[in-house]
């Protein structure tokens, strides 16, 4: 019914995490990559629940709920380990 | 036991929130086995974690205080957070940045009720919590567009950061 | 009219997500990188993720069940992110002006003075205390 006007938004979330991409390769320091790739992390997890919604499949708004936690706990070890300290 | 009882009825909630639609046998969204399940499991849970959960007090467990934390979220938060983000918008396009990193002392204790101003903090117009001071609970904020008159006094004045917010926090988790 | 409600909260969610991309891109250093990439993803995703909570709860009205999970689970989603998201700003924030990287063009930086080493004194203390308790 609405498969149109999701894959809009799917294209536009797309530009936006290729924008993100850009500054992960781009990035002159490792912390600019890292904020590239959280960002990235946010959009897929968005993009999961848009996704469920199109098609109606509700089991991807649950991999979003688990994609949302662990790449929390992800960034959270890549800064530990940028900033040097002991675990 | 108070907090075996708190621990595990929070687990529940959580584990019903995550399994609604697994049948259709409870109020529509629940089957009797998972319920069953539900049950005993978050049991083992908050025998488990019950010391983990609940550290010392129970001043969290009032309703008044959550009540008081959805108005916030709904009411003064989301408005701020809708001019952050017209900010933002404004500077991306414009590219007029005036950065700097500031201090400020907000003069609140727990860790909770820190998590919370920092969490608003980074939500709210052109600042982001960048360190802690531990000992003296003191917050380093990145500040996208300095005033001048703020930074004449230091620690900088609670006001210019998050205009009432402290208040807010103190009053839902203090 | 229902679906124009849900067209433009999907709009404005796409809005914000396309200024965090573009944001990432033009802005000069990591921290105002980083006022773009959380602030604007955050609240593009209320939007995006309030348009599929709308979608959900009128399916459930119609008396669809899979319109129920739609939504209930779409909110958790929305608490997840909304939760992680700033926390993960502060962690990266932290690492970067603990690693080294200075705010280009700062007016004024209050945390030049705070070197590593104090933080590093902090921890050997505390190490100094649990083997005290031990």
């Amino acid at each position: 019914m609405m498969a149109f006007e999701y894959l809009i938004v799917f294209l536009a979330l797309l530009l936006c995490s290729i924008m993100a991409m850009i500054r992960v390769i781009r990035g002159p320091t490792a912390p600019d990559r890292i904020v590239g790739l959280d960002t990235i992390n946010t959009i897929v997890i968005v993009l999961m629940v848009v996704f469920g919604a199109a098609f109606n499949e509700v089991i991807y708004i649950d991999v979003a709920i688990v994609y949302a936690l662990l790449s929390f706990i992800s960034t959270l070890f890549i800064a530990k380990y940028l900033e040097g300290g002991e675990f | 036991m108070l907090a075996f009882v708190v621990t595990t009825i929070i687990c529940f909630i959580t584990y019903l929130l995550l399994t609604t639609g697994s049948g259709t046998r409870i109020l529509g969204l629940w089957s009797l086995y998972e319920i069953l399940f539900g049950v005993i499991l978050s049991l083992i849970v908050g025998f488990i974690a019950r010391t983990i959960f609940v550290k010392d007090n129970f001043r969290m467990a009032n309703p008044v205080r959550w009540i008081t934390f959805l108005v916030y979220v709904i009411g003064p938060f989301f408005v701020a957070m809708a001019k952050a983000n017209l900010d933002v918008a404004y500077r991306v396009i414009t590219g007029k940045i005036n950065p700097g990193i500031v201090k400020i002392s907000p003069d609140l204790k727990t860790d909770l009720v820190i998590t919370l101003l920092a969490n608003s903090i980074t939500l709210t117009p052109g600042t982001l919590t960048v360190d802690i001071d531990e000992n003296k609970n003191d917050l380093y904020i990145h500040w996208i567009n300095v005033k001048k008159e703020a930074i004449a006094k230091k620690p900088v004045d609670c006001k210019y950061i998050c205009s009432n917010f402290h208040n807010w926090i103190r009053r839902i988790a203090e | 009219m229902f679906e124009i409600i849900i067209y433009i909260l999907l709009g404005v969610g796409v809005f914000f997500n396309l200024l965090a991309g573009i944001g990432l891109l033009r802005f000069p250093d990591v921290y105002t990188r980083l006022h773009a990439g959380t602030k604007c993803t955050t609240f593009g995703s209320i939007f995006l993720v309030g348009s599929v909570v709308l979608l959900g709860l009128k399916n459930w009205w119609i008396g669809d069940t899979n319109g129920s999970v739609l939504a209930i689970h779409s909110i958790v989603a929305l608490a997840a992110i909304l939760i992680t998201n700033p926390t993960g700003a502060h962690a990266i924030a932290r690492a970067a002006h603990r690693s080294g990287v200075k705010p280009i063009g700062a007016v004024v930086d209050d945390l030049k003075n705070m070197t590593v080493a104090k933080t590093m004194k902090k921890k050997s203390a505390v190490k100094k205390k649990s083997e005290a308790e031990k």
